[in-house]
């Protein structure tokens, strides 16, 4: 597996992302700058977490026009598998690979802790790893993770099942209380319609070893790679 | 031949049922002051922009800035005022 993660002025997981890829899980990993438009053959684009832009005018706005930008959406359009993490998961609303918005949290305060999920759906190429209704523990650091979506729009991804992870406690109820931003439904990860591209607010990269509290967002990478090689046993890749 | 140097402002605001909690907590915050027949404050922003228009097609230029970058017709409406 050969994963690029993509760095763009104020990204700040980047670091994190390639640590996980090279040194938790020993597999092929480049940074990508935003201003190439050259994606060096990688299986998995990861569009990382941070302030892209200072969060100018909107999270994800500006970074959505980056180069390299023109090049993520061809390949998620071709099917290869795209991860945007926090930052990159309001770039991938911004840039229409994913439905929906991200707006300001309702507390108007940016929260930074460890959050429970539930992964609603292990058949994608990042949950197979999962049991399925796993309750998993991550963290998030956000000031616009306010899942927006409605109407005929929010009634397609739930009956597609295509949100992913919803916030939940740590018995795996969907409170109100549990869910950190407002977002409808409690929701805290969607795939696009072909399944190949995952949006998420939570940090599963800061939640590999041990050491950092949880490894429970290990199984989003392990579960890409359990796909690629699927994949490549098929002849598909 | 040199464009003429026009100007416009565009209006960005959050659609009507999209939660603007920053409005919210003005309201809060009015109300407590005193100031409560303000029942509702809704924030938005405004671009200012200068244009060199050569051409006739200012206005669809405008309004392509602005469903690209300037507003998310996902949650936003936008409205353009030229002087």
């Amino acid at each position: 597996m050969k994963v690029g993660v993509v760095t763009f002025p104020g990204s700040n997981c980047d670091y994190d992302a390639y640590a996980l890829v090279r040194h938790v899980m020993n597999e092929d990993v480049e940074f990508l700058w935003h201003k190439s438009t050259d994606l060096q053959n990688c299986d998995l684009i990861i569009l990382p977490g941070g302030f892209s832009y200072g969060d100018y005018l909107r999270s994800g706005a500006i970074a959505r026009f980056s180069p390299i930008m023109e090049a993520v959406i061809k390949f998620a359009n071709s099917g290869g598998l795209v991860l945007g993490i926090c930052n990159g998961f309001q770039m991938l609303t911004e840039c229409g690979l994913l439905p929906g918005a991200l707006i300001r949290n309702d507390s108007i305060r940016f929260r930074a802790h460890d959050v429970y999920l539930k992964v609603e759906e292990t058949s994608s190429a990042f949950t197979n790893a999962y049991a399925a209704e796993a309750v998993i523990k991550m963290p998030i650091a956000h000031g616009d993770g306010n899942y927006y979506s409605i109407g005929e729009e929010l009634r397609q991804l739930e009956d597609d099942g295509r949100v992913i992870f919803r916030y939940c406690d740590d018995e795996g109820k969907l409170t109100k209380e549990s869910n950190p931003n407002g977002s409808v439904n409690n929701i805290a990860g969607i795939v696009n319609m072909e399944r190949n591209v995952l949006g998420m607010m939570p940090h599963p990269e800061r939640a590999g070893e041990k050491i950092l509290g949880s490894v429970d967002g290990l199984k989003v990478f392990e579960s890409v790679r359990a796909a690629l090689s699927t994949l490549s046993t098929a002849g598909k890749v | 031949m040199s464009g003429s140097l026009k100007k416009a402002t565009v209006y960005v605001k959050l659609k009507d049922g999209v939660l603007d909690p920053e409005g919210k907590t003005i309201q809060k915050a009015l109300s407590q002051m005193g100031y409560s027949e303000f029942l509702s404050v809704r924030t938005g922003r405004f671009f200012e922009l200068e244009i060199e228009a050569n051409g006739s097609d200012m206005d669809s230029r405008i309004d392509e800035i602005c469903s690209k970058l300037l507003a998310n017709p996902v949650i936003e409406n936008y409205r353009v005022e030229k002087q």
